[in-house]
């Protein structure tokens, strides 16, 4: 884990970064440093930003750090930061606005990431409903084919257990078309 | 007791035995269950990512289904808020969302009119009143392990299982249990004459979407659970996701944490039922990955 200094006189900075987190992102001025999240954190040790000095840097403005830092991808939304948090800030729901906002400035730091969300997101918007395979499928034709092979196994033995079975891929219109739409338009106006 | 059923889209898929299960056993405890029609993905972990205001949105379509009147009058009482039936949710990322939209436009009534501004394309209305309840509430405070007891035809004398929660069964949203210490299973499995190995990873992270996209890390998240529940017989939980990741990937977890882990995972309507006496047509043990017969050895007579 880094903890390289931060010239703070010199580097970028965008004050108003949290604030513009709905609806709480304002309440990480709260924070006070105390590193429970940190501690409860099951990921921590893989991030390159500790969640404590993430939300120090996100309380400094310190965006384009934020939003470029491993930190959030790595969240798998356990809710153990935000629910021991003695300040009462909702961390992991500010986590998910903060992923928002880098698919939003394309500052993703990972492909896998992006492909995940844009795969699963296709896929509920077309049937209404998750299909799994599809979604696999979709998912490692846009991150790394070569890896459906690492998968092979245990895609045969879901099959022979009857867990997965394969559907035709639907055409046409989405179920979820005209919600989807009307949502972004409503998002538009906001 | 009448539900609106919610079984979310694995439960259709890779958890279909958790739905047969579920329905078999709410039955058998003399439940009135009834499968909300033309029901939508929740938006999972994903939808809130990709557009807050979306991330509200389908839940809500859910819930405003559920707010309709029902098509057949109800046969009995027992429903709770004025006639209105709550919808049972088997997922945890499905009941967590449920819970956090209707939270969300409780407090904020902009919110509200903006969700039903969306609405509007699908011709329905949400007003806030139907209340989701996981299954494991339902199991544990609506009927109680008095009530489960006195079903059991095969008591599972002779077994030792693990409960595992998970983490959003309980958090953030932890109406009937503790959001650290969970206790809710601990007398429902005493209840079927299972013996319980209480550990210390009972509601932490099984590594959820990570053992898709960041495997390494992922992967230890998962072995760590499995390495706490090793010492018993199987495994339980209440969610497809945690169920996915604990019996699908043992053997890569193995490698990860450098000793072989080995452990049959069962959803607890599977172990329910199987004291139940149900038949293997609800339980569907041979769709696991890992083997559940050799754990049943176990039992007794």
């Amino acid at each position: 884990m880094t903890a390289e200094v931060v010239n703070l006189t010199t580097v970028k900075r965008d004050p108003t970064f949290v604030d513009s987190l709905s609806p709480d992102g304002r309440l990480v001025h709260r924070c006070i440093q105390c590193g429970t999240c940190t501690a409860s954190c099951p990921a921590a040790h893989a991030m390159d930003l500790s969640p404590r000095r993430m939300w120090r840097m996100a309380q400094l403005g310190l965006a384009d750090e934020v939003l470029h830092s491993k930190t959030m991808w790595l969240c798998s939304l356990c809710y153990q930061c935000q629910v021991r948090c003695p300040r009462g800030i909702p961390l992991t729901e500010t986590i998910t606005r903060l992923k928002e906002l880098a698919l939003e400035r394309g500052t993703v730091r990972w492909r896998e990431s992006t492909v995940f969300y844009r795969a699963f997101t296709n896929v509920m918007r077309r049937y209404g409903r998750m299909r799994e395979i599809e979604f696999m499928a979709l998912y490692l034709l846009g991150t790394n084919p070569l890896a459906a092979l690492g998968y092979a196994k245990l895609g045969l033995t879901l099959l022979a257990r009857g867990k997965v079975h394969p559907e035709w891929p639907g055409l046409g219109k989405g179920r979820l078309d005209r919600l989807f739409e009307r949502v972004a338009e409503l998002e538009g106006q906001q | 007791m009448r539900y609106l059923f919610y079984p979310g889209c694995s439960a259709e898929g890779s958890a279909l035995e958790y739905k047969t299960a579920t329905l078999g056993v709410l039955e058998a405890l003399g439940a009135e269950v009834e499968e909300l029609e033309d029901w939508t993905c929740c938006g999972a972990s994903v939808a809130s990512v990709v557009s807050n205001l979306l991330g509200v949105v389908l839940p809500a379509r859910n819930l405003a289904l559920a707010e309709r009147p029902p098509s057949i009058p109800p046969t009995g009482g027992g429903e709770a808020r004025g006639g209105q039936r709550e919808v049972l949710a088997i997922c945890s990322a499905c009941y967590t969302n449920f819970r956090r939209t209707s939270e969300a436009v409780a407090a904020d009534s902009n919110l509200l009119a903006t969700v039903n501004q969306a609405l509007e394309v699908e011709g329905l209305t949400y007003h806030g009143t139907v209340t989701a309840r996981h299954l494991l509430d339902v199991l544990a405070n609506d009927f109680g392990p008095e009530a489960i007891a006195a079903r059991v035809r095969r008591p599972l004398t002779g077994l030792t299982v693990a409960p595992y929660y998970g983490c959003q069964t309980v958090r953030p949203y932890s109406p009937f249990d503790d959001d650290q210490r969970p206790t809710s299973m601990v007398a429902i499995l005493e209840a079927l004459g299972a013996a319980v190995h209480r550990h210390n990873r009972e509601a932490s992270c099984c590594g959820t979407s990570l053992l898709t996209t960041k495997p390494e890390v992922g992967l230890a998240m998962a072995g760590a659970v499995l390495e706490a529940c090793c010492p018993a017989d199987c495994i339980v939980t209440v969610c497809p996701m945690c169920h996915m990741n604990l019996d699908s990937y043992q053997d890569r977890a193995s490698r990860v944490m450098g000793r072989p882990l080995s452990i049959p995972v069962l959803f607890l309507p599977q172990l329910i039922g199987l004291a139940f006496g149900l038949p293997d047509s609800a339980l569907m043990f041979r769709r696991h990955v890992v083997p559940v017969k050799p754990a049943l050895a176990q039992l007794s007579g």
